[in-house]
């Protein structure tokens, strides 16, 4: 039995989304897709680590959930829209765990993104035929 | 016959759908990237669209992980939203087509495009935010919304090439309808981002650029990337402009260009709009 390997594995800080993957972290995602209702929400809510002993989480997982240690999450098979359902509880949102990934804060986050933007203005100007509002 | 009247693209992400509940379409953060939309409102005032297909992916609130269909239409009366889990308002009243998209899923599937069907679905932010930037938010749509469902989440993914080649059987199928519904095809998500891992918060501005004028010109050039080098340059979520493909491989192979625009960051995002029309030669 041996996973395929794959074309995109060197892609550095990624974790594609593959069988092996979701395969691996079925059961977290299993656990993030119930919180879709919210009576389950608060079933966690009132105990977090009885929830994820329902949803046969490992221990090492579960630590990640209750930690929020969404890059822990993602090595374990967390697919970020389900760990997006997850960050909600330690008062995540979907930047304030990538911020977290990349061991950053969210402000340094906001700040890199808007750097990665910077000159586009200019790029549409060459080319020409874009709206600048 | 039913007539393409022509195409968009637009990202869905939700904090487009949370700042317009929360109104900040003049914020300075906002403003460049709403007033973009402007000429889009514009244009679909006059064309005046029947069904708007919705070419987005699920993200966790119609299919789980258990069941992945790679390509899936809705075929239902009327679609509903819910509560993707983070308790925020849920729009209601999509009215759908149920015998357009049976008439689409029939055509699709002659022509080897073997389509999950959906007689209930549930449409998340992929499918409701393009509706809410485009036309506002309504009790009842001036539009019908038909969902098309392509997998982004779970690799493996079909391959830009692939959605180019659903986008023209789609055409097909839209353009044998025997009623004189008008149709927009709408391809929404991107353009470059990515959600998770330590390289979260990539943004590569050149390459959206780059990828729009491809689309609109040669998209044959976007059709022969494969999915890594999109998430190299892109990102793992911005693999998601494969889905602007199925939008354009449903125009004519020469398009007129209505309207561009694209800004960055929004969110997490470069996000990229185009309105498209067929040349009427074709």
């Amino acid at each position: 039995m041996s996973w395929d390997k794959h074309d995109y594995d060197h892609i550095p800080g990624t974790y594609v989304f593959n069988g092996e993957r979701s395969s691996q972290g079925y059961n977290i995602n299993k656990m993030a897709f119930s919180f879709n209702e919210s009576t389950n929400r608060e079933a966690f809510a009132d105990d977090m680590d009885a929830y994820c002993r329902k949803f046969q989480l490992s221990d090492e997982a579960r630590a990640a959930v209750l930690e929020g240690d969404f890059l822990g999450l993602m090595r374990l098979g967390g697919n970020i829209y389900y760990l997006a359902k997850i960050a909600i509880f330690h008062g995540y949102t979907v930047q304030d765990a990538g911020a977290q990934m990349g061991g950053i804060s969210t402000e340094e986050f906001k700040a890199k993104l808007s750097k990665n933007s910077e000159g586009f203005e200019q790029k549409l100007t060459t080319i020409g035929g874009y709206f600048h509002g | 016959m039913a007539k393409i009247v022509g195409g968009i693209t637009t990202s869905h992400i939700p904090a487009i759908g949370n700042a317009i509940s929360q109104g900040l379409q003049q914020d300075p953060y906002w403003k460049r990237f709403f007033d973009g939309y402007k000429p889009v409102k514009e244009w679909l005032a006059k064309v005046q669209p029947d069904v708007a297909i919705i070419v987005a992916n699920d993200h966790g609130l119609n299919f789980f992980l258990d069941t992945v269909p790679t390509f899936a239409m809705g075929a239902a009366a009327s679609y509903e939203n819910a509560d993707e889990g983070w308790g925020l308002k849920t729009l209601t009243g999509f009215d759908g087509d149920a015998p357009f998209s049976w008439h689409m899923i029939e055509s699709l599937v002659a022509d080897k495009f073997d389509m999950t069907i959906c007689q209930e679905m549930r449409v998340d932010h992929g499918f409701v935010v393009p509706m809410t930037v485009l036309w506002g938010d309504h009790e009842q749509w001036p539009v019908k919304l038909i969902p098309l469902a392509v997998n982004t989440v779970q690799h493996p993914l079909p391959t830009a090439e692939r959605c180019f080649e659903l986008g023209k059987a789609l055409r097909t199928a839209i353009e044998s309808y025997d009623d004189d519904t008008k149709v927009v095809i709408i391809g929404t998500g991107g353009m470059s981002h990515q959600l998770q891992g330590e390289r979260a918060g990539i943004i590569d501005t050149e390459f959206d650029i780059e990828c729009i004028e491809k689309i609109i010109h040669d998209p044959e050039w976007f059709a022969q990337l494969s999915n890594t080098e999109i998430m190299e340059k892109a990102g793992t979520e911005g693999i998601e402009t494969i889905m602007w493909m199925v939008m354009r491989g449903a125009l004519t192979d020469k398009v007129n260009v209505v309207h561009k625009h694209y800004h960055a960051p929004i969110s997490n995002t470069g996000a990229g709009v185009l309105v498209l029309e067929n040349t009427s030669n074709e």
